[in-house]
């Protein structure tokens, strides 16, 4: 009896362990990151009104509750910086997203078609970039894109231009920054959905007359949009609030929603309204996620 | 010469010397790395013939197959269609089509759209498709199961949409992979003889490899026995079972007794072979078996008689034993008759009767004979 309710008590504790995750490390930051976007700037430490304390007793709770309002969320329709810079943002990513799945599938389906004991190399060699900081690897760009960098004087030197490009500062910079650095998440998981379909379906297909093409597209294809999507995302959701590739490769013209964020926190000590931009950036976000979502559960139950 | 058993139709262009082989496998030898999956081997099928290749398992069956749908090529040798030659044609241009024994069905797509998917490549209309699919459906018994996903359907089944899906396209040459492995016994009886009329009635030529002999009898013209990647003998079913020319084959195909022994005598086609122990075993035809060699004499446990007193004076080939064991089967009874020199034999006798006189029982005296004609003798 007693051994039965200790592993029922345990099995409810290795349920709730996820719970308890998402609770510490999502809801509770989540929360207080709204009740600031819900505040009023202020002069003050921290630099917004009001401060919830635990001595406030609760007619203070209630008088400290009244005082929230939506007003940062109508600021940010006010000014059309706002929502230029979201739309740059999702454009500059779904641009950026479609490159790295131009580029990252190819990749993965050689992997994945590479003999198997070639395998595990090559897929260190996707992983190997992790090993050096991020941001070490986002200066490394500057110095070969940059007009003097050695892009431009391998171009020079070849013959193909003879002034060098601009490719520092623009939104250019910006795509081959993201696409670089988020190419290993888009080919992991198309990897991981290529390594493991069956290539004698392609063998049917073309037994069946489809030349190779064809049954790419009838059969690798559709087989791999798992993949696809996974990646997608993958790529899509980080690049949407990237800061530190557009802040060092971008010029300042750029707009991303993750530069304004930072500026609304660093620059002009808004807290309200940043934490207003960081709420309705995580709505945005929370649509594609919906779709992920459910192209898992429809892989899953596909049984593949 | 007598002829062996019925001859199921006049189909034997085989013993044509005017007929052209329609498919051609010349000194065909495949290695994958330096393991040789078939040897030097060459085989001729005719058109419109049922032809069966049979053999253990990793004996280079399917490695057969896929050279022939184009999957591997020859390491060397040649492989002929019509008298063309295949290398170099990817498998979509070769007028063949293989049903894949992993079955390798679409996953994303219905049972209907896998069936579907060779006609639409070829740009059929999509009425012809719709009446063909149907008809495919209705070959295979799975019409309830048309808008069913490959996962949603059991190994059976699975095995009956990838059978249609090969067939639908009707190629002129159809290779089958074990088509009927994962069926139930009176499904895969339905399905073989449904098989062989769309043959017949498509004027089709079916290459199929199966692990049961009794399939393999029931359909095939003519039947590929394999080991190791080599042909040991082709021959119609009743050649195979009542001449099989190798003690390999005659092992393979159903039960045999194999007795050792050397050639006493020789005269014409006559002989007796001196067992070990000194049995002497009269034979009819003892075919190229010289003076002096050593042979076995294969004989069938139906072929022989047993009897629980000697038989009537002048019978040939008569040996004393005891019943060893014995299994009733319900239609027939099959005893293991231990002959004085040890060696055991197993003999069948039909159950035409529901009782009988003398029934054999469990080590009891017991005396097997066989006509001289009823077994084969086998040098190699
Ligand atoms: N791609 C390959 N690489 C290496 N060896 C292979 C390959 N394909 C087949 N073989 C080997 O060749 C031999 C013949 O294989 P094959 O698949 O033709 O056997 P099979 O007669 O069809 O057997 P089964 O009845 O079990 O299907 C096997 O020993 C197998 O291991
Ligand atoms: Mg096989």
């Amino acid at each position: 009896m007693g051994s039965q309710l200790v592993s029922a008590i345990a099995n409810r504790a290795v349920i709730l362990v996820p719970y308890l995750w998402l609770f510490i490390f999502f809801l509770v930051p989540f929360g207080i990151v709204l009740k600031i976007s819900l505040s009023q700037t202020a002069i003050a430490m921290p630099p917004y009104l009001p401060v919830f304390g635990f001595g406030d007793g609760v007619s203070g709770f209630i008088a400290n509750l009244r005082e929230l309002s939506f007003d940062n969320y109508l600021w940010l329709l006010d000014d059309a910086l706002y929502f230029n810079a979201y739309v740059s943002s999702v454009v500059i990513a779904g641009v950026s997203t479609f490159f790295a799945l131009l580029i990252g599938y190819p990749m993965a389906y050689g992997m994945a078609r590479a003999p198997e004991s070639m395998r595990p190399l090559l897929l260190m060699l996707v992983i190997l970039p992790f090993w050096t900081s991020f941001l070490i690897r986002v200066y490394a760009w500057i110095g070969i894109l940059k007009p003097e960098g050695l892009l431009n004087q391998f171009l020079l030197w070849v013959g193909v231009i003879d002034t060098p490009l601009q490719i520092m500062n623009t939104n250019t910079a910006i795509y081959i920054g993201i696409v670089y650095s988020y190419l290993p998440f888009m080919v992991l998981p198309l990897y991981a959905t290529l390594e493991k379909m069956d290539f004698s379906l392609i063998e049917a297909a073309q037994d069946l007359g489809c030349p190779p093409t064809t049954a790419f597209w009838k059969i690798t294809f559709p087989l791999s949009l798992p993949g696809v999507v996974a990646g997608c995302l993958l790529v899509f959701i980080p690049a949407i609030g990237e800061f530190v590739i557009p802040d060092l490769l971008g010029g300042s013209q750029t707009l991303m929603i993750g530069k304004t964020l930072w500026n609304e926190f660093f620059s002009n000590r808004d807290w309200p309204v940043a934490s207003a931009v960081a709420i309705v950036l995580l709505l945005i976000l929370v649509v594609p996620m919906m779709f992920f979502q459910r192209a898992q559960a429809r892989a899953q139950e596909q049984g593949r | 010469m007598k002829s062996l058993g019925s001859i199921r139709r006049s189909f034997a262009p085989w013993n044509d010397p005017e007929a052209k082989p329609y498919i051609s496998f010349e000194r065909v030898t495949k290695r994958f790395g330096d393991f040789t999956a078939v040897n030097d081997l060459s085989l001729d099928i005719y058109e419109r013939e049922f032809f069966a290749l049979l053999g253990a398992s990793g004996c280079g069956k399917s490695t057969l197959l896929r050279m022939l749908a184009g999957f591997e090529e020859p390491t060397s040798g040649r492989i002929l269609l019509e008298g063309q030659d295949l290398r170099g044609i990817p498998p979509y241009r070769r007028p063949v089509n293989m049903m894949f024994q992993s079955y390798a069905l679409f996953p994303h797509m219905t049972v209907e759209a896998n069936i579907a998917f060779g006609l639409k490549q070829d740009g059929m209309s999509k009425a012809d498709i719709a009446s063909r699919v149907a008809e495919m459906l209705k070959l295979v018994k799975l019409e309830q199961f048309a808008k069913r996903k490959p996962h949603q359907l059991s190994g059976g089944q699975r095995q009956r949409v990838a059978l249609a899906r090969s067939v639908a396209k009707r190629p002129k040459v159809l290779l089958l992979d074990e088509p009927l492995g994962a069926l139930d016994k009176k499904l895969r009886e339905e399905t073989q003889f449904e098989l062989m009329d769309l043959q017949q009635e498509l004027g089709l030529t079916f290459v199929v490899v199966t692990h049961d002999q009794e399939e393999a009898m029931t359909m095939a013209d003519r039947i590929a026995i394999m080991d190791k990647g080599q042909v040991m003998q082709v021959a119609t079913p009743a050649e195979v079972y009542e001449a099989p020319s190798s003690r390999f084959v005659a092992d393979f195909v159903g039960n045999v007794n194999m007795l050792e022994g050397t050639i006493a005598e020789r005269s014409d086609n006559a002989a007796t072979i001196t067992g070990a122990s000194g049995a002497r075993i009269r034979v009819e035809n003892a075919g190229e078996a010289i003076e002096g060699s050593t042979v076995a004499f294969a004989i069938r446990p139906e072929k022989i008689k047993v009897s629980s007193k000697p038989p009537a004076e002048g019978a040939t080939n008569v040996m004393e034993g005891e019943i060893w064991d014995l299994a009733y089967l319900g239609d027939m009874t099959v005893y293991h008759v231990k002959l004085s020199d040890g060696q055991v034999v197993k003999a069948s006798a039909l159950n035409s009767a529901r009782t009988m006189d003398d029934p054999l029982s469990w080590h009891d005296r017991a005396w097997i004979s066989f006509a001289p004609d009823a077994g084969v003798v086998l040098t190699r």
